[in-house]
């Protein structure tokens, strides 16, 4: 009941700070817009290239779409860690009894939160451009799921992160480092048998992957069951891993201070 | 009487040499507003960590209202409210979606809460500011809000980390009359952290001298001057006397020390500056000097602070 608590209050916390900042709200309007008339525009020739077989270029991208905003946003989640860091908050928190946990599920519900909300933005752009879901809105509440599922762990990656460098510089370096490659190292714009070997393999690895794979699979046409059921456990573990890693960090921020 | 606080031998080290604590021991009654003064860097915010739970010391140990902080941090968490260096309110939230979070973190909730936000929000003149982003805020209301924060849970050991920085005089003067309230009845210990000794002076039941991460010296602050030994005397005659005559007939009085005459100025020390100055005035018209004034300074916590602080620093470098 507590940590609920402690987790809702958390939560509105950040949604209020987010919700008055109108700049903020037009530009999660606008970003993927941008995103998707630039993807769909800069890569409609690949749908005409030997090989592709995913229908449009457009149906083809949504899903990369979906899960490479959702980890650009929930990557630099640690941010507001650090601003809290600055001026005191964090350290207000953690001489009270709030459970630590509730700080991270209180900014992973935030990270969710907005990355639903895009999710939706693009998925609606997605159909007034040509798009199609053929599996209807259960495919795309289960692509959308697992982009939060995978944004989710990124938010408190970042976070643990926050807790252990507790420097903005540091952080912007870490997250610009790793979500776009691994965004590229993934089957989000490109289908997979057109992809070099070497990208085919560390794909396999690399989480931003399985959300895409599952992700794309549901929303789309040919549904592999199999594959969205391993995806998502994977993911799932991920998320937990990282969450327990997130509320593990506040020992290592407190060691330092 | 029972101790709401007590630090032994606090030794907390920081990566680079730093030692920020080195052998920090204090014990505060209940119901006692304790102070802590001395210089940047002295360590009073690293014994505020430790007492908080916020960090942890290399060795030693410490209990506030009765729990050992590094053995039960969750209960001491409960029993105290922390007022921290830096403000902690999140600037994007109200005054009272401050207050409302940080009492449903302490396990308020409902009426209670409401009750207890509306309180603080008028006990510490908040209410016309309580529905404005904290980022609106001055330096005076911000503080204020700080402190209203810290009490939401009604705890019994308070702890003020330079409470009154940067707050103008009338700021100050109602913070302080807040702060002695809240000692008033006795229900409530207070630490304090402070770099203005009339703040210490005027609310300190005790207070400790730090300096690199030890206490140099503590008291009641009364206790503290009056060991300084040594009023301040100063005498104005109406007219020069020749040379060493007015210091020799004031040698021949007990009590009396450092005496210097300058022209029509004479200065002297005495243990108890009020007791001795009938003996110097008898004396001085005695020996037919007309005296056309008397000063008496009380030797202030700054001379307190200056000697123990001042003096550690030359011993520090003999050792060294
Ligand atoms: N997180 C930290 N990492 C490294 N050194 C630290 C840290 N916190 C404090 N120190 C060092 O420990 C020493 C004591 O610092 P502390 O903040 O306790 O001083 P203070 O008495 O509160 O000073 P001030 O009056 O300036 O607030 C200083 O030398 C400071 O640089
Ligand atoms: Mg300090």
């Amino acid at each position: 009941m507590t940590p609920l608590r402690h987790t809702w209050q958390v939560t509105l916390r950040y949604l209020r700070a987010l919700f008055r900042q109108p700049a903020w709200i037009g530009i999660t309007l606008v970003q993927p817009m941008i995103w998707l008339l630039l993807f769909g525009a800069l890569f409609k020739s690949i749908a005409r290239i030997p090989g592709f077989h995913g229908g449009s270029y457009i149906e083809f991208l949504t899903p990369g779409l979906i899960v490479m905003l959702a980890i650009s946003s929930a990557g630099w989640s640690g941010m507001a860690y650090i601003e809290d860091m600055n001026l005191g908050v964090m350290d207000r928190f953690l001489v009270s009894p709030i459970w630590r946990g509730a700080l991270n599920a209180g900014s992973v519900t935030q990270q969710i939160i907005i990355i639903a909300l895009q999710s939706l933005i693009v998925a609606g752009l997605s159909l007034t451009v040509g798009g199609r879901f053929p599996n209807g809105v259960g495919g795309v509440a289960i692509l959308i799921g697992v982009a939060t599922l995978l944004g989710a762990s990124f938010a408190s990656l970042s976070n643990a992160l926050a807790l252990v460098v507790r420097q903005r510089e540091s952080l912007i370096g870490a997250v610009t480092s790793v979500t776009l490659p691994l965004t590229f190292l993934s089957t989000a714009f490109m289908q997979q048998t057109l992809v070099p070997h070497w990208i085919r393999v560390i794909a396999r690895f690399n989480p931003v992957n399985w959300a895409v794979q599952a992700g794309r699979s549901a929303a789309t046409q040919h549904t592999d069951w199999n594959l969205v059921a391993t995806r998502t456990a994977c993911l799932l573990a991920l998320l937990l891993t990282s969450a327990w890693l997130a509320t593990r960090s506040f020992r290592a921020y407190q060691r330092s201070i | 009487m029972t101790q709401a606080i007590i630090a032994h031998e606090l030794v907390k080290t920081y990566p680079g040499e730093v030692r920020a604590l080195d052998g920090l021991s204090l014990s505060a009654d209940s119901g006692m507003i304790f102070a802590l003064a001395g210089p940047n860097g002295a360590g009073k915010s690293t014994t505020f960590k430790i007492l908080t739970t916020l960090s942890r010391p290399d060795t030693g140990s410490a209990r506030v209202a009765g729990i050992d902080v590094l053995r039960q941090p969750e209960r001491v968490r409960q029993a105290i409210g922390v007022v921290g260096q830096k403000t902690g309110a999140t600037p994007e939230a109200t005054g009272s979606e401050n207050l409302v979070m940080q009492g449903e973190i302490y396990g308020l909730s409902g009426r209670a809460l409401r009750q207890r936000v509306n309180q603080l929000l008028d006990r510490f003149d908040l209410r016309e500011a309580a529905d404005r982003p904290t980022k609106t805020f001055s330096g005076g209301m911000r503080r204020r809000l700080d402190v209203a924060l810290g009490l939401v849970h009604r705890p019994q050991v308070l702890f003020l980390d330079e409470p009154t920085t940067g707050l103008d005089p009338d700021a100050r003067a109602s913070l302080w009359l807040e702060i002695e309230r809240l000692a008033g009845d006795g229900a409530m210990t207070i630490l304090l952290t402070t770099h203005y000794l009339d703040e210490a002076d005027r609310l300190a039941d005790h207070l400790a001298i730090v300096d690199r991460g030890r206490i140099v010296t503590q008291g009641p602050p009364e206790t503290l001057k009056r060991e300084l030994r040594g009023d301040a005397i100063q005498l104005e005659l109406e007219a020069a006397p020749s040379d060493g005559r007015v210091t020799a007939a004031l040698l021949a009085l007990p009590g009396l020390s450092e005496i210097l005459a300058d022209g029509r100025i004479v200065r002297a020390r005495a243990e108890h500056g009020a007791s001795a100055i009938p003996g110097l005035l008898g004396a001085l018209e005695r020996e037919g000097f007309a005296v056309s004034s008397v000063t008496l300074a009380r030797p202030s916590l700054d001379d307190v602070y200056l000697r123990h602080t001042g003096h550690l620093y030359t011993k520090h470098d003999e050792r060294e």
